[in-house]
């Protein structure tokens, strides 16, 4: 599918789907948490979109709302979509986890809310994953003071 | 007899694998949650070399983004730093010249044969055999030789910079890469004699630790590892970058997805890279080693992402940036991260023995998992 089609499908699905201008090199699509799912869903399962390989997530704070960035390509249609969802509650961002749909993500959801604060519901093991249980803060938030003054340069 | 081993009644204990286990290859702790010696589940605990590479970008040019990435997979750092300079270059739609292509697609490809000499010799070792290590270490000696002269470093490279290389090849280059090709073609095959055949190697490797082609996607594992078990996800060959236009090679694939798989995967890419060079080396177009650029790097505001192959897998790099020297946020997608979130999968159902099996044919490197 190209970009226009994949457009059109997605705005059947969600119709309150946001696209940025056509300036990036795939296709970006903005939705709000409570259609994250949904979208998600229809995006592995349906057989015209069968996003199955989840190339990257992660984090983005853009200091006024947080975001997750999960990048989609499907190996059977050979498309590549990337899925945004907003999130405005900055201090306690919460989002659906996806890790039943793309198994790669049950780490690298880990991997943001270790960073980023960001909670993954019912994410089967959400714990820290590189820094310590007990580690106060998360480094990757554009607030964050690092009292050792190693990154701050 | 069996009657009574079915009556005892056993209990599932932990035991801690790393972080100084030799066959972690790196600080890498493993919590085995086992049934006699069967494993019931990896839990793999990481961090302990994590040093927030990404964190650190937010804060440096892009010119000092590069040498970061030397840090993350140590064995293919001129292909992360490839890496990087692609984004940069892509965001700022900078063309750089014919002879920076070939140039950095031979070192790729030369980084790749060292790696996975490294890999094999390491590999061998984990599974009992020490000739391995010292042969492999012997021939990828030849192609550190070839780093030195050329990009003054023999591990951490740091020879490309955004819009080309730091400085032109040396003129034994071409010479030593040849005499390298002709030595290592009569080696290989020594390689493939000692383990390929060797019958205590194929019964620890065939059958163990299998992977299916959907949980290779699912997990996202690519590299040698993902198309061992037929998943198709060679960049150099779905989205080419550098010269990968240009060159003849086979993608490999396999489709068993066990150890002994992954192990020859990578065994047929080491001729597949010799070939790439082979046709490569000769042919150097002239011209500049560098593209002019600024000395103070801004990409216009958006959103860059590239993709590279890399020994272990797919590298994704992922610039924001919002028009300042630095970048807002950069995100680098570690083959190492989404191959390890596998191992659990792989493991279960196998022995201790199997798992040193298993990791050694993922090819872990753990500062590219811990970043």
């Amino acid at each position: 599918m190209n970009n226009d089609d994949l457009k059109q499908k997605i705005l059947t699905i969600v119709p309150s789907a946001e696209f940025t201008d056509p300036v990036y090199e795939f296709l970006n699509v903005t939705v709000l948490p409570a259609d994250l799912r949904k979208l998600a869903e229809q995006f592995n399962s349906d057989p015209d979109l069968s996003f199955d390989y989840m190339f990257c997530l992660t984090g983005v704070d853009w200091v006024t709302h947080m975001m997750v960035v999960y990048h989609l390509y499907s190996t059977k249609n050979d498309h590549t979509v990337v899925m945004k969802v907003k999130i405005d509650d900055r201090e306690n961002p919460e989002v659906e986890t996806l890790c039943d749909i793309w198994k790669t993500a049950e780490f690298h959801e880990r991997e943001v809310y270790d960073l980023f604060g960001i909670k993954f519901l019912n994410h089967p093991d959400l714990r820290r994953i590189f820094l310590e249980d007990d580690w106060v803060g998360y480094p990757m938030r554009k607030d964050y003071v690092d009292p050792v003054n190693i990154v701050e340069l | 007899m069996e009657e009574v081993a079915q009556n005892i009644e056993t209990q599932e204990y932990f035991i801690n694998m790393g972080p100084q286990h030799p066959s972690t290859h790196g600080v890498l702790r493993l919590m085995l949650t086992l049934d006699g010696e069967i494993i019931k589940k990896v839990e793999p605990h990481l961090g302990f070399i994590h040093r927030s590479i990404e964190k650190m970008c937010e804060k440096d040019s892009y010119q000092q983004v590069v040498h970061l990435t030397d840090r993350m997979d140590y064995l293919g750092c001129h292909i992360n730093n490839e890496a990087v300079c692609l984004t940069v270059e892509k965001g700022l739609e900078l063309e750089v010249p014919e002879r920076v292509k070939v140039i950095r697609t031979i070192i790729s490809e030369l980084t790749r044969l060292s790696s996975h000499q490294l890999w094999w010799g390491v590999m061998g070792m984990d599974l009992g055999a020490i000739t391995t290590f010292l042969y492999g270490f012997r021939d990828r000696e030849m192609i550190t030789d070839i780093f030195e002269e050329t990009c003054g470093a023999r591990l951490t490279m740091n020879y490309n910079v955004p819009g080309g290389l730091m400085f032109d090849i040396h003129p034994n280059f071409q010479n030593r890469t040849k005499q390298f090709l002709e030595h290592f073609k009569k080696k290989l095959p020594e390689y493939d004699e000692l383990l390929t055949g060797n019958v205590i190697f194929t019964e620890r490797t065939k059958g163990i630790g299998y992977l299916s082609k959907e949980d290779a996607i699912s997990y996202g594992v690519t590299g040698p590892s993902g198309r061992a078990s037929g998943f198709s996800c060679d960049v150099r060959k779905k989205n080419p970058y550098s010269a990968y236009d240009r060159v003849d090679f086979k993608e490999i694939l396999f489709m068993e997805g066990d150890c002994f798989a992954r192990y020859q995967a990578r065994i047929a890419e080491m001729w597949e890279s010799m070939k790439i060079i082979e046709q490569l080396i000769d042919n150097i177009p002239e011209g500049e080693y560098k593209a002019k650029t600024k000395a103070v790097i801004k990409l216009p505001p958006g959103e860059y992402y590239q993709r590279v192959e890399t020994p272990r897998g797919e590298l994704g790099v992922y610039i924001i940036s919002d028009n300042k020297k630095n970048p807002y946020r950069v995100k680098f997608r570690s083959p190492g991260f989404s191959n390890l979130s596998a191992l659990d999968k792989m493991a279960r159902g196998f022995k201790i023995a199997d798992l040193v099996a298993i990791m050694s044919t993922l090819d872990l490197v753990i500062p590219d998992i811990d970043r």
